[in-house]
């Protein structure tokens, strides 16, 4: 996406300069074009290296276990990927997880922000506690949600199931993505209240008031008023997440390890694991070449259908 | 069929108290005006009518019942805001059939009465509009639209103008008026604007500080206010006041001497002792320069309105009594003049600010 984005620029910034460029604004327009050349150089360079170099070994037999091996190999990387089931699941996986995530973050943003806009005894406590999970860093969470809220003998969701006489779950272990994305959802929820929250407190109070007038309830004035006033809001919270959720790592790490076998695997966890577990440089630079493009695709779309309602 | 009571009406945020007991009757058809200074609690008093803002204490009915706990979309009226607040992701016909819509109107009877108020509106060729893309005379047009759609027994308008430039302030006064004619609703208008409220109204409600200082019609109001705070603010330039004291009281009026010495019969009644001191109002439109006039003073500023030419003269021990005089005028800045008033055109006030009675009502004012 980004590399397409500074290509874009660098083409709009040379190509500028149409056949028989003699008319003032055009020679004009040439002379900045090459006055934002350096930045865009600094950019390509940044992105252009690491971009080529994973291609570069994504069609390479490169496996650090054995370095007598090298060669060009071809497609052959891309043949055993596709060939393998560990790549689907963590394809599903990932998928599972960004759409999961949005779908609670959002939802979830959007009551939580309506509610806190509300005023209760002690709403400005109720906001800080709830804001707060954002401020830790993923591995904290992550082994937090492992050891103290969800092992099945020290957390406290199975010391509460043994008190009611309930066999305790070991989560990890029995629903290993949806416990991720539990853990995932629970950091990327503050991030949703706090985007969203801004947005409801912005809207205009006549606007409801015009509502009540018109005979809408409270239902009505949150799904004809509220929600399409948030659309804008809610766009970029999707927009945000979906970067970072692409490439959720830390937790699955932290608390599953991608497992049991593979299925809280995810692109960057099948990644790192082909990499640095297998070291097998190749496979994990086709993956890589994957990531890229599954990324080019999910933004395609993203930046699309935002662009579209920022306009409004 | 629409007629309104105020029963004793009051609002208190917290111990603050904000309209202070409002008894009302407002008839069918008649359009009412609320005017008063800033946070004198005219919105406040008109968003307790709607239903925005429930009622401390006292009873508001319509048509006779009590509907203190309806909701807003239950007492049969329309609201138009002084922002509009148009929904900014429907279209121009969608805001205006909103309200149909939330209330299961069939979508092609809908569809007629948008179009039917559209049409009164002059709003056809915006209908698929987004509000972003009206004026800001047009979006006017669309929130009294959206009122006009339900066919409310009563509108209510909170400083519907104020947004508007001068110019189509007076067209969409003047289209306010006719809507009002062509619906025959009842009609509550809030507005600090003099023009709009003497213009509009059938009656007017001077507020001040939560409290109704006068009901009446404009021209009761301006011919025969009942005290000093109404006498001020009705009317523009202002009514100067001037401290005099009795010298008698006669069948013919009451006769005061001004600070300078010189004697004024006043058509008031009223038990005045000679020596009490009143408060004399002389409206700048009733005062004119006559050689022969009782009132000695110098021009001090000179302001050409054109047709009108406002004086401001150092006269009576005060700097700034308003003259209101035709435009060709030669009078100029720092000449000495004389000043007379039509009799029947001063107001006596006493000392707690209240009006003395005239003689004689106003011909127009029945
Ligand atoms: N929510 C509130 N809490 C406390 N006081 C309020 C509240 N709303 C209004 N007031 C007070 O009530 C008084 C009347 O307000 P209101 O809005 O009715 O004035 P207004 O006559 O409409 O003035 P304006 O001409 O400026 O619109 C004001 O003094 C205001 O400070
Ligand atoms: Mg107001």
């Amino acid at each position: 996406m980004q590399a397409g984005t500074a290509n874009s620029t660098l083409i709009h910034g040379a190509g500028g300069t149409p056949p028989g460029g003699h008319a003032a604004p055009t020679s004009h327009k040439q002379t900045t074009g090459w006055l934002v050349m350096p930045s865009v150089g600094v950019l390509l360079v940044w992105m252009i290296v690491p971009l080529a170099m994973t291609l570069w070994f994504a069609f390479q037999r490169y496996n650090m276990i054995d370095p007598t091996i090298r060669g060009f190999a071809g497609l052959s990387n891309f043949q055993d990927m596709v060939t393998d089931p560990d790549f689907w699941a963590s394809l599903k996986n990932t998928l599972l997880l960004l759409g999961s995530v949005l779908v609670i973050t959002v939802c979830l943003g959007t009551l939580l922000a309506v509610l806190f806009n509300q005023s209760f005894p002690g709403r400005n406590i109720a906001r800080v506690l709830a804001i707060s999970p954002f401020f830790i860093m993923p591995t904290v969470a992550a082994l937090v949600w492992k050891n103290l809220l969800l092992h099945p003998i020290y957390g406290v969701v199975g010391v509460l199931a043994q008190k009611f006489g309930f066999t305790p779950i070991d989560f990890f272990a029995q629903f290993p993505l949806a416990s991720v994305i539990a853990v995932v959802s629970w950091e990327w929820l503050p991030f949703a209240l706090l985007i969203l929250l801004t947005a409801v407190q912005s809207l205009d109070t006549d606007q409801l008031e015009a509502a009540r007038m018109d005979g809408a309830g409270p239902v009505a004035q949150f799904f004809f008023i509220t929600l399409p006033h948030l659309s804008r809001a809610i766009s970029v919270v999707i927009m945000i997440e979906t970067i970072f959720l692409l490439g959720v790592f830390a937790e699955i790490l932290v608390t599953t390890n991608g497992g049991p076998g593979n299925a809280s695997t995810n692109l960057a966890y099948l990644i790192y694991s082909r990499a640095l577990l297998q070291f097998d440089v190749g496979a994990a630079s086709a993956g890589g070449v994957v990531a890229i493009v599954l990324a080019n695709i999910v933004a395609f779309f993203l930046v699309r259908t935002v662009a579209r309602r920022l306009e409004t | 069929m629409a007629t309104l009571s105020l029963r004793n009406i009051r609002k208190a945020y917290g111990p603050a108290e904000v309209i202070k007991g409002v008894d009302l009757e407002i008839d069918d058809r008649e359009f009412v005006v609320f005017v008063g200074p800033s946070g004198c609690g005219k919105s406040t008093l008109l968003r307790m009518i709607a239903g925005l803002e429930p009622i401390t204490s006292g009873e508001l009915q319509i048509d006779g019942v009590r509907v203190n706990e309806r909701g807003p979309a239950d007492r049969g009226l329309a609201m138009v805001f002084q922002s509009y607040a148009l929904y900014p992701h429907m279209t121009v016909a969608q805001n205006m059939g909103f309200a149909l819509k939330l209330a299961k109107v069939p979508a092609a009877e809908r569809d007629r009465k948008v179009r039917e108020a559209a049409r009164i509106l002059q709003l056809e060729p915006y209908l698929e509009r987004r509000p972003k893309d009206l004026s800001g005379g047009q979006r006017q047009r669309v929130a009294i639209g959206r009122a006009i759609v339900r066919a409310p027994k009563v509108f209510l308008f909170d400083e519907p103008l104020s947004n508007l430039d001068a110019a189509l302030r007076g067209q969409t006064r003047i289209e306010i008026a006719r809507l009002h004619e062509e619906l025959g609703a009842t009609m509550i208008y809030v507005t600090h604007d003099q023009i709009e409220a003497m213009t509009l109204a059938d009656k007017i409600v001077v507020l001040q500080a939560g409290r109704i200082e006068q009901v009446g019609s404009p021209l009761e109001l301006y011919h025969h206010p009942a005290n000093m705070f109404v006498a001020g603010f009705i009317g523009s330039p202002r009514m100067n006041m001037l401290p005099v004291s009795v010298l008698e009281s006669t069948a013919a009026g009451i006769t005061v001497s001004l600070p300078s010495g010189a004697a004024l019969t006043v058509p008031s009644t009223g038990d005045v002792a000679p020596g009490t001191a009143l408060t004399l109002g002389l409206r700048p439109e009733s005062l004119r320069p006559d050689p022969d006039g009782q009132l000695a003073g110098t021009v001090k500023l000179v302001e050409r309105l054109g047709g009108l030419t406002l004086l401001h003269v150092e006269t009576e021990g005060r700097e700034d009594v308003i003259v209101q005089i035709e435009g060709l005028s030669m009078l100029n800045i720092n000449h000495p003049v004389r000043l007379a008033a039509d009799a029947a055109a001063l107001h006596l006030f006493d000392a707690a600010g209240m009006a003395l009675p005239a003689l004689t009502r106003h011909s127009l004012v029945a």
